[in-house]
């Protein structure tokens, strides 16, 4: 009996967290398809035969086939779907990454200042976040974008600028939990400068959440970028995304519905996979919220 | 209560306001205006142009005049529609996504709260997993990918509805961009009504209510719904936030004459007012249902109103 239990005693608070997260069947098949789909997205336009705007009068709208190298079949160009939706992934997964770490940053920033300063500065500085809040905030990017122009960088720069609202939150209610702490009040009484003790002592306590969260946001991130894209407002061609090719998909269901069938299929999994991941990190890291 | 309403409203109204002055400044400092086109315009054209659109005044200027029209419900004229003005083509626009965007919430409450509930009362069985599998599902799944698989499925192969197009907003036109529409809400609020009622369904009060008798169906009507109803009320306003901005892309997918449809275009042709007239009129409308939800989250809970 004793022997069994006493591993478990000496487990590190990460390791249980581990062991908690592989037990969870859904978050690690959701982990294994978005490590496959991460290098499928990498290496397969390296590889192929076939390359991104390669079209030919011969192929267009080919059905899938193995013959040829056009497994997902072409599109009404005639440029082989297979490399297409990998590269698609490409940019989706980099927009969804890119735009989360930047609205990761500044709601981190944002909300360990206000809740950290206390009094008139977080009242203002959270009155704001519930007036952007009140937004639809597709609108608000889509009016961002009609602004800067739709550059691919400025496309990650608009979504991470609306996205970082929900992150500054639960920042902030985390740093009024610990601003109490002992340990700040150590890092006061030696006199260690404010934006020190924000960043060595308050973010490094008050990223847990974040993490979580982070999850969540990455598939909402790459589906507000597919949005932009599907509208015509997003990543242009030669470039592709998946709400790109998800909207040349719609636009030829009656003939070749393959087209919308694939990238839709990928861009479903990966959602999917990404919740999951992000509900067996929640429950791994906080058991307490199950 | 009086006193919540008003603090309510004195949190609501500066915010409209906000929201209107930050959006029109927003547009007027960005690089490039409506007439940058493909089309390099003769310099005369285009400050003749620029005059008659009141463009070549200072910004300032510009600003008081464009508050003075909003006193009057007039967003300006639209740079991409000439002959007519922005409060035209959001007055055509708008009884179609209002008739989508109301029967979607309607639908989406009804079937999530029965679901939800169904749910809860089937706790950890296979009727409870399905329900929820199907949700997480929708729940992922954008707009953008289930309307055109709606269309495939019941516009192209089984032939029963119009791929596009509004007619005269028949009945057979509209059910496929309402459904789309509404599933992920459907999911959603699934979800939380699941939770919730299963929360209410372990308080105490349900326990006398069944220990002293009372029929299954008289408990849940009549007493656990409106403890387990708080949340999904609460969840309306993301709710509808989330249906407006599915409009854009149903609208333009199903090719329905909206406001949303003037939207995307009006940002695709950098038309100012048009953009600036959709965002103020959406962005009112969502702090107003979300003053509505509040009020009526106090009334209904006072714990609320003390907060």
């Amino acid at each position: 009996m004793n022997a069994q239990i006493a591993p478990t005693i000496s487990m590190s608070v990460w390791a249980q967290a581990r062991r908690r997260f592989l037990a969870n069947r859904a978050a690690v098949v959701g982990l294994i398809l978005l490590t496959i789909i991460t290098l499928l997205a990498i290496f397969i336009p390296l590889v192929w035969p076939h390359s991104l705007d390669e079209g030919s009068l011969a192929n267009l709208g080919q059905a899938p086939s193995f013959a040829d190298f056009h497994w997902f079949g072409t599109d009404a160009n005639g440029r082989d779907l297979f490399v297409r939706v990998f590269y698609g992934a490409r940019i989706s997964l980099a927009i969804g990454l890119i735009a989360t770490l930047i609205a990761l940053t500044i709601g981190v920033i944002y909300g360990a200042t206000a809740g950290y300063a206390g009094g008139t500065t977080d009242l203002i500085m959270m009155r704001i976040v519930d007036v952007l809040y009140a937004l639809p905030l597709l609108f608000l990017i889509i009016v961002l974008v009609t602004i800067l122009g739709n550059n691919i960088f400025l496309i990650f720069a608009a979504i991470g600028a609306v996205e970082w609202l929900t992150v500054a939150r639960i920042v902030r209610g985390q740093t009024i939990s610990i601003k109490n702490r002992e340990y700040i009040e150590a890092a006061r009484a030696i006199d260690l400068p404010t934006s020190r003790i924000i960043r060595r002592y308050i973010i490094p306590n008050a990223i847990g959440p974040v993490i979580v969260y982070a999850t969540l946001l990455i598939p909402i991130n790459i589906i507000v970028e597919s949005s932009l894209s599907f509208l015509g407002l997003g990543v242009q061609e030669p470039l592709t995304s998946w709400g790109l090719l998800i909207n040349q998909g719609a636009s030829q269901l009656d003939s070749a519905p393959w087209v919308l069938a694939f990238p839709a299929t990928l861009l479903a999994v990966t959602m999917l996979s990404f919740n999951y991941v992000g509900d067996g990190l929640r429950d791994a890291l906080d058991p307490r919220q199950r | 209560m009086t006193g919540y309403i008003l603090k309510r409203l004195a949190i609501a109204l500066p915010t409209i306001f906000i929201i209107i002055t930050a959006s029109f400044f927003l547009t007027r400092l960005a690089p490039g205006g409506p007439f940058d086109a493909e089309i390099d315009l003769d310099p005369y054209v285009k400050a003749n142009l620029e005059q008659i659109y009141g463009l070549d005044k200072p910004i300032p200027v510009q600003y008081i005049n464009y508050l003075k029209g909003l006193a009057k419900g007039e967003f300006g004229p639209s740079t991409t529609y000439p002959d007519r003005s922005v409060g035209e083509l959001i007055a055509d626009g708008l009884p179609v996504t209002l008739k989508l965007g109301l029967t979607a919430i309607a639908l989406a409450a009804g079937l999530g709260i029965i679901a939800g509930i169904t749910a809860a009362r089937n706790q950890n069985t296979l009727l409870d997993a399905t329900v929820m599998g199907f949700a997480s599902i929708g729940i992922a799944l954008p707009n953008f990918v289930v309307a055109p698989t709606l269309t495939l499925v019941f516009g192209i192969y089984l032939k029963w509805l119009p791929v596009a197009g509004w007619g005269d907003g028949e009945f057979r036109n509209w059910v496929l961009p309402v459904i789309a529409l509404a599933l992920p809400q459907i999911a959603a609020i699934a979800r939380i009504m699941r939770g919730a009622m299963l929360e209410t369904l372990s308080a105490d009060y349900i326990r006398t209510a069944r220990a002293k008798g009372m029929p299954e169906t008289r408990v849940i009507i009549r007493h656990a719904l409106q403890a387990a109803f708080l949340p999904v009320m609460s969840y309306l306003g993301p709710a509808i936030a989330a249906v407006l901005t599915g409009s854009v892309i149903v609208e333009q997918l199903f090719s329905l004459p909206g406001v949303g449809r003037f939207f995307v275009q009006g940002a695709i042709s950098r038309d100012y007012s048009l953009v600036l007239g959709v965002v103020i009129l959406f962005a009112t409308a969502l702090i107003l249902i979300n003053l509505a939800v509040d009020i009526a989250y106090g009334w209904l809970d006072p714990r609320a109103r003390v907060k």
